[in-house]
């Protein structure tokens, strides 16, 4: 019993080990010389020159503010067109509700970026093509924040609305005072969940942006590690490095919530 | 009191208004405007579109990069779905486990989750390099010659493979270690006095109850192998000859590298076709076996 259980542990960490490797493997790359990225010597001699290279080589100061525009710009649309829609559907008994929310949810299954082809003639009829608000609006009107937010709103107990009322208070500072301050988990939950999608998307901004005051990182990214650029392997990873690092640093300081942001997000 | 009725309507059409005005332009239109198109041809500035009927579709099934296309993203599906779910589940039951460094361990699973997949494949094309890529490089300890991994037809498509499931498995986990802590303890401690072996526990127990998070990780895998297509934009371009090249990412070639719309709806419509029928998979696998049973 013993014995399995220490090979049981010797696998985990070996599987550990193997995961974090590539990434390990990029650490060294871009903190070495050149000649080091294949030569495993504990003596060779770190250096920051990549990262000076990476930095002069591609306008990434412009890319992380077009990035960092793109994800807070896309992140505000949906809190609010979300948590509109989910008070709608949670509360609110309209006509045309069921099949209003069945038409939502159709987004969950084709997601913007399936669409590519014609949401790309759609934002040339409205002169939105190579621009940041191009990238994001097809992803304002989240299915997936208003599934989230009404599951959410749901659980609140009706007594509190109806305490609100009494109250005095309208239907949209009910909603201010009541559902959204309840529901502050599940927003922090989808934004961790949003901001890391939209950090990362690279289909639909590369085929919406061309040129480089609307590049998000990952587009940047792709252009400047390309194979036919040229660029040395060791600078390659440090720019790919630097694109990743505020993500990544942010998961490493917040690992717990990350982890638990996906959990929730993906189980409701 | 109807007045009041009135309101309430009004009230929840009001709300539910600019989410609903862009999910029709980006979500219902184009949806509708794909299948209108596909059946069109391309226009030009001289020559506007013209009502084809099928013929997009008879050029499609004529069309033997398509049906490669096809087959690469079947075996893409059958290469990753499997593989990443098996890993996921014994990654989430190790974390699960009183495990020495657990967070670390934990840590270092879910890592590839929240890195973007072009720079993953900007640090995986390295390893595949022929001769000084890693992958060469431990070959060459055991005695093998160098190969070309991305740019041999036989072993593209393996390579893509690996990296998703590098990327993927991390992901998947978190639903299975969601779902093994909802567990009760009891269960386990119960089959612990009964003398049953632990991997007998997991077969009998722990995976049969484990079954509504594996049809949920499942649908979002099949959803995945056809939308996760990144990492060809780095490494391979679809190549050698369409080898590696995946529906989605072809769709992206006929419309942006070739500007044929009318043929890129065509496949688009093929690709939403694949996404409802999941989805009426999804319909029926989840409300009917899981919950009910």
């Amino acid at each position: 019993m013993g014995a399995v259980r220490g090979l049981e542990t010797g696998a985990a960490w070996l599987l550990a080990l193997l995961w974090v490797l590539p990434l390990l493997y990029a650490f060294w790359s871009a903190f070495h010389p050149a000649e080091y990225a294949t030569r495993f010597d504990l003596l060779a001699p770190l250096t920051l020159d990549n990262f000076r290279e990476a930095w002069s080589q591609a306008p990434f100061a412009r890319y992380y503010l077009n990035t960092f525009l793109l994800v807070t710009s896309v992140l505000a649309a949906q809190f609010v067109l979300c948590t509109l829609a989910a008070y709608a559907f949670a509360r609110f008994e309209f006509v045309g509700r069921e099949l209003a929310f069945a038409l939502v949810l159709v987004q969950l299954m084709i997601m913007p970026e399936v669409l590519i082809v014609e949401n790309y003639t759609t934002m040339s009829k409205l002169g939105l093509v190579d621009t940041i608000t191009g990238i994001g609006l097809p992803y304002m009107a989240s299915a997936f924040g208003i599934f989230l937010l009404r599951q959410t709103f749901k659980t609140v107990p009706k007594e509190l609305e109806e305490a609100a009322r009494v109250e005095g208070c309208s239907m949209l500072q009910v909603l201010w005072k009541v559902y959204i301050p309840l529901a502050r988990p599940t927003y922090v939950a989808y934004g961790l969940v949003s901001v890391s999608y939209h950090w990362n998307n690279f289909l639909w901004p590369l085929v919406i942006t061309n040129s480089v005051e609307t590049r998000p990182l990952t587009v940047g990214l792709a252009i400047f590690g390309a194979p036919e650029s040229g660029v040395e392997w060791s600078i390659i990873t440090a720019g790919t490095l630097l694109a990743v690092a505020p993500l990544l640093i942010a998961f490493l300081l917040f690992q717990r919530q990350f982890v638990q942001s996906f959990m929730h997000a993906g189980i409701k | 009191m109807p007045s009041q009725n009135v309101r309430v309507h009004v009230y929840g059409w009001l709300l539910l208004m600019p989410a609903a005005i862009l999910l029709i332009a980006f979500t219902h239109f184009p949806t509708v405007a794909t299948l209108v198109q596909s059946l069109f041809t391309t226009g030009t500035a001289t020559r506007p579109a013209a009502f084809v009927g099928a013929e997009n579709y008879q050029i499609m099934l004529e069309d033997d990069v398509f049906w490669q296309v096809v087959q690469n993203n079947i075996w893409y599906a059958v290469g990753t779905i499997p593989v990443s779910i098996a890993i996921a589940i014994l990654m989430a039951v190790w974390v699960n486990a009183r495990l020495p460094a657990r967070g670390l361990v934990r840590m270092a699973y879910f890592t590839p989750t929240v890195l973007p997949m072009i720079a993953v494949a900007n640090i995986w094309l390295f390893f595949y390099t022929p001769d000084i890529g890693l992958i060469d490089q431990v070959v060459s300890l055991f005695g093998g010659g160098s190969h070309n991994w991305l740019g041999d037809p036989d072993t593209v498509l393996g390579c893509i493979i690996v990296i998703t499931i590098w990327k993927e498995a991390g992901f998947f986990m978190i639903f299975y270690l969601a779902a093994l802590q909802s567990l009760p303890p009891e269960l386990e401690e119960a089959a612990h006095l009964e003398g049953a072996s632990r991997w007998y526990y997991f077969r009998r127990v722990t995976f049969p109850l484990l079954m509504p998070t594996t049809l949920f990780v499942l649908i979002n895998a099949v959803i995945n192998s056809f939308k996760l297509v990144d990492q060809l934009f780095i490494l391979t371009k679809g190549g050698p000859d369409n080898a590696s090249s995946l529906l989605l990412y072809y769709i992206y070639e006929v419309a942006f590298s070739f500007f044929d719309e009318a043929y890129a709806a065509t496949l688009t419509v093929v690709l939403l076709a694949v996404l409802a029928v999941i989805s009426v998979g999804q319909f029926l696998l989840l409300d009917k076996r899981i919950h009910y049973r």
